[in-house]
C-alpha cells in the first residue's frame, strides 16, 4: 500500500465540471477535495436496483449503460403531478455503506464509474471495490442540499421500476445541468478523505476526552475504542 | 338506529356544533397544511442565524466551504420553494392546548386533520413517503400508518389558544440512550455525549452542524422523549432556567466543537450549533441519558390558532413553558 501524501489542509479544492456520461481519463485526474459538477443524464438506484437485478436476476427495463455511467444513491422527494409527469423537488444522497456487498458485480455489470452518495465507504473497500473498475465515489455536500441538488434537475425522462420498487427504491433517470458540487471523496487510487479527515481527528480526542472515567455500568456493544467507526 | 337514539345523536350534534366557536376545523386543515410546508422548506432563522455565526469561526476551507452551501441551500429552498432536504424526515406534530380552548369536534377530529393534512402534505409540496411498515416495508406514499406521525399533547393553564408544531426530524444516525448510575456524574453525561457524537459524526454521517439535545432522567421512554423535544422544539441560543442545567448546556456545546470535528466529519470546529438538556425525575438508583440531534436540517413551525379563528405563524415553539416543565402539581 502506498503512503499517502495527501495534505489535508491544503487541498485544491478545485471545481471540476463534468458531462455525463463520464470520460473515464477525467475522472483519473480528480483529486481528494475537489468541487465537481455533472451535466448530462444520471440515475438514481439502491438496494431495491441491486438486489432485484443482481440477486434476483431481473434485468432492468433498459441496459444500464445505455443510461449514464453515474449512479447517484438516493430517493428523491417526488410526487407524480396531475398529468401524469413526475415532480422531483429535491435530492439528497443515502448512506452507500450498506451497499458494498453489491459493488463488484455490480460496476462489472453496469459499466458505472460515478458513484454519488453520502457518507462513502472505507479506504479498504474503495481499493477492493472502485479501483479494479476505475470507479470512483463523490459525496453529497452536508447530505442535505437538496434545494440546491433539485435546483439542478432539468427533466425526468424515465422512471423505471417504479411499480415494483416504489418512490424512494425506483430507479429515477435525471437530466441535469451543473449539478453538484459533489465532493472528490475517493480518487482513482483509493484514497479516502473521510479516512484522512477521521486520522487527524483521532489524533485529538485523548485530550478532548480528558480522564473522563469509562460508565459505571457497561455493556455488550457498547463502543470503547474512540477510534473505531461505525461503518 | 332508534328514534330516541336519533334524537340525542342530534342533540349532541348541535351541542359540540354550537361549542365551536373557537378554532373551526377548516383553519385546522389549513394551517396544518402551511405548517407542513413552512416547515419543509423554510429553515427556522434562529438556525439559520447558528450556522452564520459558524461560518465567523470556521477556519478549516473545507468544513467553511460546507457550511456555505448549507447557507445557500436555505436560499435556494426559500426561492424555489422546494424542501431543504430530500430526505423530509418523519413529520410529526406537538399540540398544547389551552385550557380555555374550545375544542369543540373533540381530540379525534383534531387527529383526523392532523393524519389528512399530512397525507395532503406530503403529495402536494412533495415531501418523501418515508414511513413504511417496519417488518413488510409496505409504504402508503404518505407518510401516515400505524402510530405514524406522532401526535404529542401539552396542556396550558388560563389561555383559550391551541399551538400546533411540526417537526420534521430527519436522520438514522445520532440517537441513542444510556443506563447512567449517580456514581457516573456529570463526567458521565459528558462521555456518552462524546462517545455518541464521535461515533456518527463521522463522516458527517449525523449530517451536523447539529443541535445537540440531551435529555437526563425519567424513564427510558421519557428520557428519549425529553431529548427529543430538547433538540426539536428550543431554539438557538435559548437557556435552560435551571443555572446547573444552563451551565451544563454551554459545557456540552463547547465540548463538542473541540472534538475538532466539522460539517461531514471534516477536520474543523463547527460541529454543534447549540446544546440543550432537558431533565425529568428519575429513579433514585439511576441516571438514564438519552441524545438526539437535529441536523442541519432542522425543521419545524408553529402557529397559534385563537378562539377567534386568527392564525399567527412563527418558528420557535414556545414548548417548554413553566407549566410544561412544573415540579409540583
Ligand atoms: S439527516 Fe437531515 S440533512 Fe441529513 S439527509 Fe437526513 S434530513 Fe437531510
Amino acid at each position: 500500500m502506498t503512503t499517502s501524501p495527501i495534505d489535508i489542509d491544503h487541498l485544491a479544492m478545485k471545481r471540476v465540471d463534468l458531462t455525463c456520461p463520464v470520460d473515464p481519463a477525467e475522472l483519473r485526474k480528480l483529486q481528494l477535495g475537489d468541487m465537481v459538477y455533472l451535466t448530462g443524464t444520471i440515475f438514481t438506484g439502491r438496494e431495491g436496483l441491486y438486489k432485484r437485478w443482481l440477486d434476483d436476476g431481473i434485468e432492468p427495463p433498459v441496459p444500464l449503460h445505455e443510461i449514464s455511467n453515474a449512479n447517484f444513491h438516493c430517493s428523491p422527494a417526488a410526487a407524480r403531478r396531475e398529468d401524469g409527469q413526475y415532480d422531483v423537488k429535491a435530492v439528497t444522497g443515502t448512506a452507500s455503506f450498506r451497499f458494498g456487498k453489491w459493488f463488484n458485480r455490480f460496476f462489472e455489470r453496469s459499466g458505472v464509474k460515478v458513484i454519488i452518495g453520502k457518507a462513502g465507504l472505507s479506504s479498504e473497500d474503495y481499493r477492493r471495490l472502485f479501483v479494479p473498475h476505475g470507479a470512483v465515489y463523490l459525496t453529497t455536500v452536508g447530505y442535505g442540499l437538496g434545494a440546491t441538488y433539485g435546483h439542478a434537475i432539468r427533466h425526468i425522462p424515465a422512471v423505471h421500476w417504479l411499480e415494483e420498487l416504489g418512490i424512494a427504491q425506483a430507479m429515477w433517470v435525471l437530466e441535469v445541468s451543473s449539478m453538484g458540487p459533489f465532493i472528490v471523496e475517493c480518487d482513482a487510487q483509493g484514497n479516502s478523505l473521510f479516512e484522512l479527515s477521521n486520522e487527524r481527528i483521532n489524533a485529538g480526542l485523548k485530550d478532548v476526552y480528558g480522564d473522563l472515567p469509562q460508565p459505571v455500568l457497561r455493556r455488550f456493544g457498547e463502543v470503547i475504542d474512540r477510534q473505531q467507526e461505525v461503518i | 338506529m332508534t328514534s330516541q337514539n336519533k334524537t340525542m345523536h342530534a342533540q349532541l350534534t348541535k351541542k359540540y356544533a354550537d361549542a365551536t366557536i373557537g378554532p373551526d376545523w377548516s383553519i385546522i386543515e389549513s394551517t396544518a397544511m402551511t405548517l407542513m410546508r413552512n416547515a419543509a422548506i423554510s429553515i427556522p432563522v434562529d438556525f439559520k442565524d447558528g450556522i452564520r455565526d459558524a461560518t465567523k469561526t470556521e477556519r478549516n476551507p473545507l468544513s467553511l466551504f460546507v457550511l456555505e452551501q448549507i447557507s445557500e441551500n436555505y436560499t435556494t429552498a426559500e426561492t424555489d420553494g422546494r424542501p431543504m432536504c430530500g430526505d423530509t424526515g418523519l413529520p410529526r406534530w406537538y399540540v398544547k392546548i389551552g385550557e380555555h380552548c374550545p375544542m369543540g369536534a373533540g381530540f379525534v377530529r383534531l387527529e383526523r386533520t392532523l393524519r389528512r393534512a399530512t397525507a395532503e402534505a406530503t403529495r402536494k409540496i412533495p415531501l418523501r413517503p418515508n414511513r413504511v411498515h417496519p417488518l413488510t416495508r409496505k409504504d402508503h406514499d404518505n407518510n401516515v400508518g400505524i402510530f405514524a406521525p406522532e401526535i404529542d399533547y401539552s396542556f396550558e393553564p388560563d389561555v383559550d389558544w391551541m399551538e400546533i408544531t411540526t417537526v420534521h426530524k430527519g436522520g438514522l444516525f445520532g440517537s441513542d440512550y444510556r443506563m447512567l448510575f449517580p456514581a457516573d456524574g456529570i463526567d458521565g453525561i459528558k462521555r456518552f455525549f462524546l462517545d455518541t457524537f464521535v461515533e456518527f459524526g463521522r463522516r458527517g454521517m449525523a449530517c451536523q452542524p447539529a443541535v445537540v439535545g440531551l435529555g437526563i432522567g425519567g424513564c427510558k421512554d421519557t428520557t428519549m422523549r425529553i431529548a427529543k423535544e430538547a433538540a426539536c422544539l428550543r431554539t438557538v441560543g435559548d437557556r435552560h432556567p435551571d443555572p446547573q442545567v444552563a451551565e451544563l448546556e454551554e459545557e456540552i456545546k463547547s465540548l463538542g466543537n473541540r472534538i475538532g470535528m466539522g460539517p461531514m466529519g471534516f477536520v474543523g470546529n463547527s460541529a454543534v450549533i447549540d446544546a440543550h438538556i432537558e431533565v425529568a425525575y428519575a429513579h433514585t438508583g439511576g441516571m438514564p441519558v438519552a441524545m438526539h440531534t437535529f441536523c442541519f436540517a432542522s425543521r419545524r413551525a408553529t402557529a397559534r390558532i385563537n378562539a377567534n379563528g386568527s392564525v399567527e405563524f412563527r418558528s420557535d415553539p414556545k414548548w417548554f413553558t413553566e407549566h410544561h416543565r412544573r415540579e409540583g402539581f
